[in-house]
């Protein structure tokens, strides 16, 4: 353009209003517009009522969010297939084959499937966040709540209660059919404890997991970065230790074997008594992931609040 | 209103946002102008609290961002296209918007038809052309019906009905008093849209001006003549005191005298005329020319006969010579790379 429009000078829009198309139509607009534009500091008042913005509608918008992606529903199809399904073929195969179960009871049949489900329960903890920082919608979200502490709340409690609510109708199931068919196989008879032991306290454990996965995903801001540390973090324990042949280093060894993820969950399937190799017992798994689950999250914190988004 | 006060932001070594001052004022389209790189986005994120500033504070309305109760109520943002998860329908991802503020969920319906989405609210925004990323980026700038608004690059993507809807949907939403306050580095676009301009470079501020007097101020006006009898044509606005330029093309460009006048004086000389003609010269070049000490990223065009650059321009010190930057923009980057050879 080489010469200016003398209109680009003069916001008054009686010359605007005629062009408008039809989506933004005068009038359009609910609200209190001055007639005549810019008449001083005049604000815009919003029609739609107003109200502070609380804890309870972040939970909802996350709920809104991770009900809506297609990959939250396939994790979780995935991880109820897996405990449900491989559970039921253990069972039907530890029926089948008809030998004891030396030292324990029926539910420990349960515990392998819940081991491999909970890989998806990483992911998925991981992919809550990391996949807000891949696609830049963290920055629509922090805008939309900028106090990031109730952001990051509100997604542990949706994350939390989703696998915790999953994981308890599967384990559940598995439960039931475990007592159903190997009951008269198993050394003793599982007390309601012990029930609630692989369902309750199992589906805590996971959840507290899914935690510590949202808590590394805000940590490291990489979905698949995330997903190895979380990986790593299940297995590499377990694994290290098995390799760990030197006497030096027994007392290493030891607590290695102990605190891996997956003797912790075995504990509530009545890995523990002196055959077993962990000193733990009861429902003390559980603590032990509830205090990792809050470092992890405190540190997430610290750090959603110290960075730029 | 949105008050910038001292606005500093550093990465390591690099000043991206130095001492930014300025005022948004309700009623009226700001531009936010600067070429690449200038920190616009930066300002911008600071502005909605998503990076810290180093130094100084941004109020809007007198609070700070994480103050607000409702933001998405008081300041609606359009940052970047594609700021959303692309498996989440546009309905979806509005409605979570909605719900994190307690909008009632019938606003989603009323943006989505303002921005022309309805038909396609059901559909995974990972499937949207850009243009449509970015109306549904507006749309939820516009969910709260709030009463400042944020656009960063609006215009980017769109078809030229996209443009011109967005123009005057900034323009009315202007009207209704509220605060508009949208970026380019465009000033053709800002010329059409803006009725204030905030112009950065590097980070700092180059002006903050009605749009009207920046037109006044930064657009040269000239006259532009054409004869056949050129020669005689140069000795008599010589002869009468006027400084007149040849171009190129043959063309004598005359500053700082009335078009009347020198048609009055080849008269009076009874000089033949093909061309008497005001011109002005474009805002566009009038903004190069504010910004051209300020820009970080040149693209060379090899001068003939020229000495051939080892390296690209992408790694040019950026840094203006402390003595005000009196260089010549394009010998500066040259004359830079020497003195840093030589030392």
């Amino acid at each position: 353009m080489t010469t200016p429009q003398p209109q680009a000078a003069h916001p008054a829009a009686p010359q605007t209003a005629p062009q408008a198309p039809p989506h933004a139509a005068p009038g359009y607009w609910p609200g209190t517009a001055p007639a005549g534009g810019p008449a001083g500091p005049v604000g815009y008042v919003s029609p739609i009522p107003v109200r502070k913005a609380t804890l309870m509608d972040a939970v909802s918008a996350e709920w809104t969010k991770i009900r809506s992606v297609r990959s939250t529903i396939w994790t979780l199809s995935v991880m109820v297939a897996i405990i449900v399904g491989i559970g039921l073929l253990i069972a039907a195969g530890v029926d089948a084959s008809g030998s004891k179960m030396t030292g324990s009871t029926a539910l420990a049949g349960g515990f392998f499937s819940v081991m491999l489900g909970m890989i998806c329960v990483l992911t998925l903890g991981v992919l809550t966040i990391s996949s807000e920082y891949g696609t830049g919608m963290i920055r629509t979200t922090l805008t939309a709540c900028p106090d990031r502490v109730r952001v990051l709340t509100a997604k542990a409690i949706v994350f939390f209660a989703l696998t915790f609510a999953i994981t308890l109708v599967s384990t559940a199931l598995v439960a039931m059919f475990d007592v159903a068919m190997l009951e008269d196989q198993a050394e003793f008879a599982a007390s309601g404890g012990e029930w609630l032991k692989v369902t309750v306290g199992t589906s805590l454990f996971v959840g507290l997991l899914g935690i510590i996965s949202l808590a590394v995903g805000t940590l490291l801001r990489h979905s698949a970065g995330a997903i190895t540390v979380m990986l790593g973090l299940v297995l590499a324990p377990l694994v290290v230790a098995m390799f760990m042949y030197t006497e030096s280093l027994s007392s290493v060894r030891k607590a290695l074997f102990e605190y891996s993820i997956p003797m912790l969950l075995s504990v509530f399937y009545g890995a523990s008594g002196e055959s077993s190799a962990t000193s733990l017992s009861g429902w003390d798994p559980l603590w032990v992931i509830a205090i990792a689950a809050a470092v992890a999250l405190g540190g997430a914190y610290a750090s959603l609040l110290k960075r730029d988004a | 209103m949105i008050e910038l006060q001292g606005l500093t932001k550093r990465y390591g070594e690099k000043l991206a946002v130095d001492g930014l001052t300025c005022t948004v004022r309700p009623g009226i389209v700001t531009g936010f102008l600067g070429p690449n790189g200038a920190g616009k986005s930066t300002t911008m994120r600071m502005m909605l609290d998503l990076d810290r500033p180093t130094h100084g504070t941004v109020l809007i309305d007198g609070q700070h961002y994480r103050q607000l109760k409702d933001p998405l109520r008081t300041v609606g943002a359009l940052l970047d296209a594609k700021a959303m998860h692309g498996g989440r329908s546009a309905y979806n991802h509005l409605l979570c918007l909605a719900q994190s503020n307690g909008i009632p969920r019938a606003r989603v319906r009323e943006v989505l038809d303002t921005v022309g989405l309805t038909a396609v609210a059901k559909k995974r925004s990972k499937g949207f052309s850009l243009g449509m990323g970015q109306r549904l980026g507006i749309a939820g700038a516009l969910l709260g019906d709030p009463q400042i608004l944020m656009f960063d690059e609006p215009v980017n993507g769109l078809d030229p009905e996209g443009i011109h809807w967005i123009r005057n949907l900034m323009k009315n939403l202007a009207a209704q008093g509220r605060t508009v306050f949208v970026s380019s580095h465009l000033m053709s676009e800002m010329a059409l849209t803006a009725d204030h301009l905030i112009v950065i470079g590097q980070g700092r501020l180059l002006a903050d001006t009605s749009m009207a007097d920046f037109i006044r101020q930064n657009s040269r006006s000239y006259v532009r003549l054409r004869s056949p009898e050129i020669e005689r044509l140069l000795d008599v606005l010589a002869g009468a005191g006027i400084t007149a330029v040849t171009t190129e093309d043959g063309h004598l460009e005359v500053d700082g005298t009335e078009s009347a006048q020198l048609g009055e004086l080849a008269a009076r000389h009874k000089l033949v005329l093909h061309e008497l003609s005001p011109q002005q010269a474009s805002l566009e070049e009038a903004f190069m020319q504010l910004t051209a000490e300020s820009v970080e990223y040149h693209a060379h065009s090899a001068p003939p006969g020229g000495d051939p650059r080892p390296v690209a321009g992408a790694d040019a010190p950026p840094d203006a010579p402390p003595d005000g930057g009196a260089a010549p923009p394009g010998g500066g980057w040259g004359a830079d790379w020497r003195k840093k050879k030589g030392s």
